[in-house]
């Protein structure tokens, strides 16, 4: 084989010097901010402040509640949304359009659906009380109970972003070798020994990216909370806005932000230490 | 010491708001609808603006995206001549572009429009242009005197022209007056009442339904700061932590009880008025004119409560001024002049619902529902025991973090349900440390101070 030399390097310099002015630079920008005071000078008085915020454990923990919740349950759609559209049904196309629909629906707007939706007056309420199933109409979004406006939050995050997912993992099931699924058929395999045995060990690699992009998108999860939450929850993000926009202090904005890329690379690693692709495992 | 600088001022603020008040409510029982009048600065005397190219006009004010869209389709689209109108829906954005323009000395603004507030840091600076001339100009369309004078901000010259005005105010829907408490009456309620108020609804329908705008978007530090602190304790800063304070809180904590706890996710509480969900609302008069102006006869405007210091509440007013630096200062001067027309005074009070500042009528009706909060606006400045409070001065960056203080106090106390005195004790420390990082001295109604404002302890 010919040797290639610099070629490709000199190929990858676009897109380097790219990332390197637009998201490196940033971002070391920004993690300076937050170990400087405000005459530029070394100091830990924002990750302080940001440590003793009277928000600050509020948003960690709803944070991370939402990741722990809204992952498990995203990826079960997911596989099973993926499944139905990869089983060839009738309007296979459809099924891709009507499930990828959320895609093309700005956060922000998704989540001022939503609150028509659980507001004191909203659909489900006057659904509910139609039905004769409640009473007097039920408040979703109170301060007073957090737990029912996560479930809020857990619901409009399902149904905004868990066709991203779908769609990564539907190429991945493309990719599947026909070949595989036959010869497990030969050998009399049933369908959910097939999706055990043979989808979804090869379905790793887009699981992994799948996992990776959707946890690094929910530990920015903003606008949603923003919309139906108000000022009864609060999350690494909005607390990260807040001391940029209403605060105007862009040192604890950016320990805020430093926060949340922290957080972003150790479940990066931590997938990729959890779930290893075959090349890897071997290579 | 309160016969200050500030006092006169805030005397003059509060008397100038009732007398334009009182004389922009003319006819009000009228029923010209909102495209009635006729367009706005058909009438106006000013001329074409020749060849300074677009003027840039940066607001403090209507920020919100659909206000922002009504100054531009509903105010400013008459004037002859183009306008760039720039707001943003956070101050803290306003005050970074106004501060990058002011410290590199160049820029885009020709026309500042912001409150009272913004400007006082500005004199310091030296960036407001002498406006006395323009101010003689427009004597004759009879601007409030008391404005002028806070226009001057304790010099001899005239560095803003007054603007437009505005204030918070109550409104409930009328099925809520039923439950008014036994021989209260509406225009004259005590903070103690509206509690009452509350506590027979909840009693008499099963549903909260007391109101306040304590989402992201919403005015909530605003009653504290401008109502319930003046009012429970005849001061904000330096009463911030005394028994008054504890005996404020304790009555919002106690009070929440009947307050819808949706309230948390509420900008603006015209929207859970119209919804039903709230059926007595606190909020600034422009946050509240879609409901009054979308059914008039369902609701009733009315004066804010009294505490025990008197009826407090918070004038807005907002003034425009031209920078030292303004590229286009004679197209800056024929806005200004357009603004304060009276058809462009009556188009902005239709389409944002700030107030004018002229003293004399307006021409055309006033819609019911404008009419409305004219009606209680007035009778609060009316009150015998009517205390205009200001909004903050001098804070400049730290606008945001003194307002995060009453928004951390009202979570921790009201929704966290965490002891007032503990917590005011907190945050006394962290109200001490923005007062001391703007190094603001007091405004009114607390007396004045040698110095940074500090809060006793």
């Amino acid at each position: 084989m010919r040797r290639l030399g610099w070629a490709p390097y000199a190929l990858l310099l676009p897109s380097l010097a790219f990332l390197a002015l637009f998201f490196a630079t940033p971002m070391v920008q920004a993690f300076a901010l937050a170990f400087q005071d405000r005459d530029g000078a070394f100091s830990l008085a924002s990750i302080e402040r940001m440590v003793g915020d009277s928000n600050f454990r509020d948003a960690v923990t709803t944070t991370l509640a939402l990741v722990v919740v809204i992952l498990p349950l995203q990826f079960f759609l997911a596989i099973s949304m993926a499944l139905v559209v990869n089983a060839r049904l009738k309007g296979q196309a459809m099924w891709l359009y009507v499930f990828a629909l959320p895609l093309g629906i700005s956060e922000l707007a998704a989540g001022i659906v939503w609150v028509s939706v659980f507001t004191q007056s909203g659909y489900l309420n006057t659904i509910l009380q139609g039905l004769g199933l409640i009473d007097s109409r039920i408040i979703w979004q109170s301060a007073e109970t957090p737990w029912l406006i996560l479930i809020t939050i857990v619901i409009a995050e399902a149904w905004r972003a868990t066709s991203i997912i779908m769609i990564i993992l539907v190429a991945g099931l493309q990719s599947i070798p026909p070949e595989f699924l036959e010869a497990a058929d030969v050998y009399g395999a049933t369908t959910w020994q097939k999706i055990r045995r043979v989808v979804l060990p090869m379905l790793r690699p887009s699981l992994q990216v799948a996992l990776i992009l959707r946890a690094i998108l929910a530990f920015q999860v903003f606008a949603t909370v923003v919309a139906l939450g108000g000022t009864g929850v609060t999350v690494l993000s909005e607390e990260a806005v807040r001391w940029a926009n209403d605060i105007d202090n862009d040192h604890v904005a950016a320990a805020y932000a430093g926060l949340i890329l922290v957080l972003s690379i150790g479940a990066t690693a931590l997938f990729l230490i959890l779930l290893p692709t075959r090349e890897e495992q071997y290579g | 010491m309160r016969s200050s600088t500030f006092t006169r001022r805030l005397v003059a603020l509060g008397v100038g708001l009732a007398v334009v008040v009182a004389a922009c409510g003319g006819d009000s029982g009228g029923t010209t609808s909102p495209g009635g009048t006729s367009s706005p600065g058909a009438g106006a005397s000013t001329g074409p603006v020749d060849g300074g190219g677009p003027v840039t006009m940066l607001s403090s004010q209507f920020g919100p995206i659909e206000e922002q869209e009504k100054m531009r389709n509903d105010v400013l689209a008459n004037f002859d001549g183009e306008v760039e109108f720039v707001a943003f829906a956070e101050a803290a954005q306003f005050q970074d572009r106004l501060q990058a323009e002011l410290q590199a000395g160049s820029g885009d603004i020709s026309v500042l429009g912001a409150l009272h507030g913004d400007f006082v840091p500005l004199v310091e600076d030296g960036i407001l242009t002498d406006l006395s001339d323009l101010a003689g100009e427009l004597s004759e369309l009879g601007i409030s005197e008391d404005y002028l004078d806070l226009g001057k901000l304790g010099t001899d010259q005239q560095l803003y022209i007054p603007w437009v005005q505005a204030t918070y105010i109550m409104v409930a829907r009328n099925e809520a007056l039923q439950y008014l408490p036994d021989g209260a009456d509406v225009n004259d309620l005590t903070w103690e009442q509206l509690t009452e108020w509350g506590a027979n609804i909840t009693e008499a329908t099963g549903e909260r339904r007391l109101g306040f705008p304590a989402g992201e978007d919403g005015l909530l530090h605003r009653l504290f700061q401008g109502h319930l602190y003046p009012a429970y304790t005849g001061a904000v800063n330096t009463t911030f932590a005394n028994a008054q304070a504890v005996e404020m809180w304790t009555w919002m904590h106690d009070t929440w009880q009947y307050v819808n706890p949706q309230s948390t996710t509420y900008g603006f509480m015209q929207e859970p008025l119209q919804a039903g969900e709230v059926w007595v609302a606190w909020d600034h008069v422009a946050r509240l004119i879609e409901a009054l102006r979308a059914n008039p006869n369902e609701y009733t405007a009315f004066p804010v409560p009294e505490g025990p210091e008197g009826r407090a509440f918070m004038p807005v007013l907002a003034g425009l001024s031209i920078p030292t630096w303004a590229p286009n200062p004679e197209g800056a001067r024929e806005l200004i002049r357009y603004l304060l027309q009276p058809d462009v005074q009556a188009a902005t009070l239709s389409a944002v619902a700030f107030f004018p500042v002229l003293t004399g009528e307006l021409p055309g009706d006033l819609e019911p529902g404008i009419a409305a909060e004219q009606q209680a606006v007035a009778a609060q400045l009316g009150a015998d025991n009517a205390l205009p409070a200001l909004l903050p001065i001098g804070l400049g960056d730290q606008g945001g973090a003194y307002n995060q203080v009453f928004k951390d106090a009202f979570q921790q106390i009201v929704i966290q349900n965490q002891d007032p005195a503990t917590v005011l004790d907190t945050q006394a420390t962290a109200l001490q440390g923005v007062l001391d990082t703007a190094g603001a001295a007091c405004w009114f109604p607390d007396p004045e101070s040698d110095g940074t404002c500090q809060v006793v302890r």
